[in-house]
């Protein structure tokens, strides 16, 4: 019972962990723009597919390095082609165009690549190898992807707080014309957000496209999830998106103890809206700052 | 005034019956088949634009309510309840008229709830999700309402997907007719393929005369206050709660409606017309249509649900909607059939000047 328990645990933390990249890709875009991207759970499709293409050719290592890049360059041009040049759109256009975006990439994906279910190999070991920690075997993928979302969160923590680029940003973010009278080329920063949200959505994409696989359409479920956590931690809180990924995957992973797997996305939706409903400001939002924002 | 209001109406009519005739002299009577459902998601996509347009709130969970309508009517017409006719419940409600009897493919009694009786319990189930989900949702604005009401779609989606009840992927199937006068029905039947299409053109008709009486009542004026400045219009006095809420429920109604009818006529309803891309599609008609104009919407989601479902689009449909919504919000946020609602202010100005 207990070693089941675990076994729950984990697969939840590993979910947690993708949801948590997910999450903060909503918020870098959120933060210097104040938009939703509703395509940012393409990214991390765009990330694992590419990445499974180039791997017929490269070794796995710069197959992802590739796919990142590719992301990135696709993030950029997306910003710059519908979003760069809008004057202060409002928020329904911007919900719209962006749900537009997502439904192009998908089903230009899926004309890509079909219908199939790809993934990646494991990065170390293969499907069966495990490690085990006392009763709980643990597969070393699950590792890997905790391992780089850690290592995300790190290194964007370092990036925000201590480099010039960051702080830019970060002044964009809060106050855009100020920013701009400062000298700062905000409608860059823009893109810059996006590029950096594609390449790590679609780091994400890669990192479990061995346990989770990757198809066409996994986008948008993937992206009603970031949002709800998004939501969870409080709308731009990067910190908090991953403690609440972590808490609906663990979530996530015991409701099959419940209920039927089919109904495990109504969960995680069933939280959002009570959520939105109780408490929008976040589990852990300010709700003094939250109250000055437009729900 | 109260002349050129109608004047659409009759237009309308008018191009319903010159359709019609246009296929028959033809001969190309099948096109009335595509004719027919595009009423019925016309249906959906007027309603969401009296939502959208007039009183400014996004749903993205339109396809929910029309699945909610369509599975309600499809479950009750097709569960034997043969098996329970001993049972107090079934005698009563036997009674009362409410079930109906037939035999199944194979000579067997089958005893299904009346479709009238399950029409009216789809549309109050409509009515009363509506009014639970829209009190809590039409509180949020712009990105929150926007996900609310997704999730309330795709929660509807996953519902619908993951029941066995339900068919699980493959829908619920045989669906008898719809009952109307005489021996006649909405049902798939060729030899009903004009009344049908009749029918259905009058349900949309009918929707039509009361959204536009709605949007030139004081209803109408109070939900354009909302669009525009919603703080403004509370202070005004305009219970904006009540008039969001009363717009959302009564889109739900026409949506479920649909759902009911066209279920009917196909005989059947599956997963995918919960889906969020079928939402998604009611919200770019909505969008081509203009925002807020009812008549812009009827016009493109006749032009546009007629060309997909006729495959025109194959394998791109999707793509097609996609690029729709994108092309449209990228310029012209006021939709190809739209005008800007301070011209119509202005030259009501105008008009009343001259009166004076």
């Amino acid at each position: 019972m207990i070693e089941l328990f675990f076994q729950y645990l984990v697969a939840g933390l590993t979910y947690g962990v993708i949801y948590a990249i997910v999450g903060i890709g909503f918020n870098i875009i959120y933060n210097t723009t104040g938009i939703i991207n509703f395509a940012q759970g393409e990214f991390v499709m765009l990330g694992g597919m590419t990445a499974v293409t180039l791997h017929g050719f490269l070794p796995l290592p710069l197959a992802i390095v590739g796919a990142v890049l590719i992301t990135m360059i696709i993030g950029g041009l997306i910003e710059m082609a519908f979003i760069r040049w809008l004057v202060k759109p409002s928020v329904l256009r911007m919900i719209i165009i962006t749900i537009g975006i997502s439904i192009l990439v998908r089903e230009g994906a899926l004309a890509i690549w079909g219908e199939g279910v790809r993934s990646l190999p494991y990065f170390t070991g293969n499907e069966v190898s495990a490690l085990s920690f006392g009763n709980v075997r643990v597969s070393p993928q699950v590792l890997w992807s905790i391992g780089t979302c850690s290592v995300i969160v790190v290194l964007l923590n370092l990036f925000f707080k201590h480099t010039m680029l960051g702080r830019e940003m970060r002044a964009c973010a809060a106050n855009r014309e100020a920013a701009a009278l400062c000298g700062i080329p905000t409608s860059n920063m823009v893109t810059l957000s996006f590029v950096l949200s594609a390449g790590i959505g679609a780091l994400a994409g890669c990192v479990v496209s061995p346990i989770t696989y990757t198809q066409y359409s996994i986008g948008s479920g993937l992206a009603i999830k970031g949002f709800t956590l998004a939501i969870l931690g409080g709308l731009g809180n990067s910190m908090a998106a991953v403690a609440a990924g972590l808490i609906l995957g663990v979530l996530e992973s015991f409701s099959i103890w419940v209920l039927p797997t089919a109904y495990k996305d109504t969960i995680s939706i069933s939280i959002l809206l009570a959520m939105l409903f109780i408490r929008p400001s976040g589990l852990f939002g300010n709700k003094e700052a939250m109250r000055l924002k437009d729900f | 005034m109260t002349t050129s209001r109608f004047k659409p109406i009759i237009a309308l009519i008018s191009v319903v019956i010159a359709l019609q005739l246009l296929t028959f002299i033809s001969g190309k009577g099948f096109y009335l088949t595509q004719l027919t459902m595009t009423a019925y998601y016309s249906l959906v996509a007027v309603g969401l634009c009296l939502l959208m347009g007039f009183a400014g709130q996004i749903s993205l969970g339109h396809a929910g309510f029309f699945a909610i309508g369509g599975y309600t009517a499809a479950v009750l017409t097709t569960l034997n309840l043969s098996a329970y006719k001993d049972s107090s419940l079934i005698v009563l409600l036997g009674k009362m008229g409410v079930l109906t009897s037939r035999q199944d493919l194979y000579g067997g009694q089958m005893m299904n709830v009346h479709p009238w009786a399950a029409f009216l319990v789809a549309v109050l189930l409509a009515l009363v999700v509506a009014w639970a989900i829209g009190i809590p949702v039409l509180k949020l604005k712009g990105h929150y309402l926007a996900m609310a009401t997704l999730g309330f779609g795709t929660i509807i989606y996953s519902i619908v997907l993951g029941t066995q009840h339900f068919g699980a992927a493959d829908g619920i199937s045989s669906v008898p007719a719809f009952p109307l006068i005489g021996g006649l029905g909405v049902s798939g039947n060729s030899s009903l393929r004009v009344l049908n299409y009749y029918f259905a053109w009058l349900l949309v008709t009918i929707a039509m005369v009361l959204l536009v009486n709605l949007i030139h009542s004081r209803v109408g004026r109070a939900l354009r206050s909302i669009h525009g400045a919603e703080d403004a219009a509370s202070a005004m006095g305009v219970d904006t709660a009540r008039f969001k809420l009363f717009t959302f429920m009564l889109s739900a109604v026409l949506a479920s409606v649909a759902g009911v009818f066209l279920t009917h006529f196909n005989g059947g309803i599956g997963p995918s017309e919960a889906s969020i891309m079928k939402s998604v599609r009611y919200v770019a008609i909505v969008a081509v249509g203009g925002m807020s104009s009812i008549w812009g919407t009827l016009i493109m989601s006749v032009v546009l649900n007629f060309f997909s479902l006729r495959g025109y689009f194959g394998t791109y449909d999707d793509a097609v909607f996609g690029g729709i919504l994108i092309t449209i919000m990228l310029f012209a946020p006021e939709g190809i059939m739209g005008f800007k609602v301070r011209e119509i202010v202005k030259s009501r100005k105008q008009r009343q000047e001259k009166a004076l």
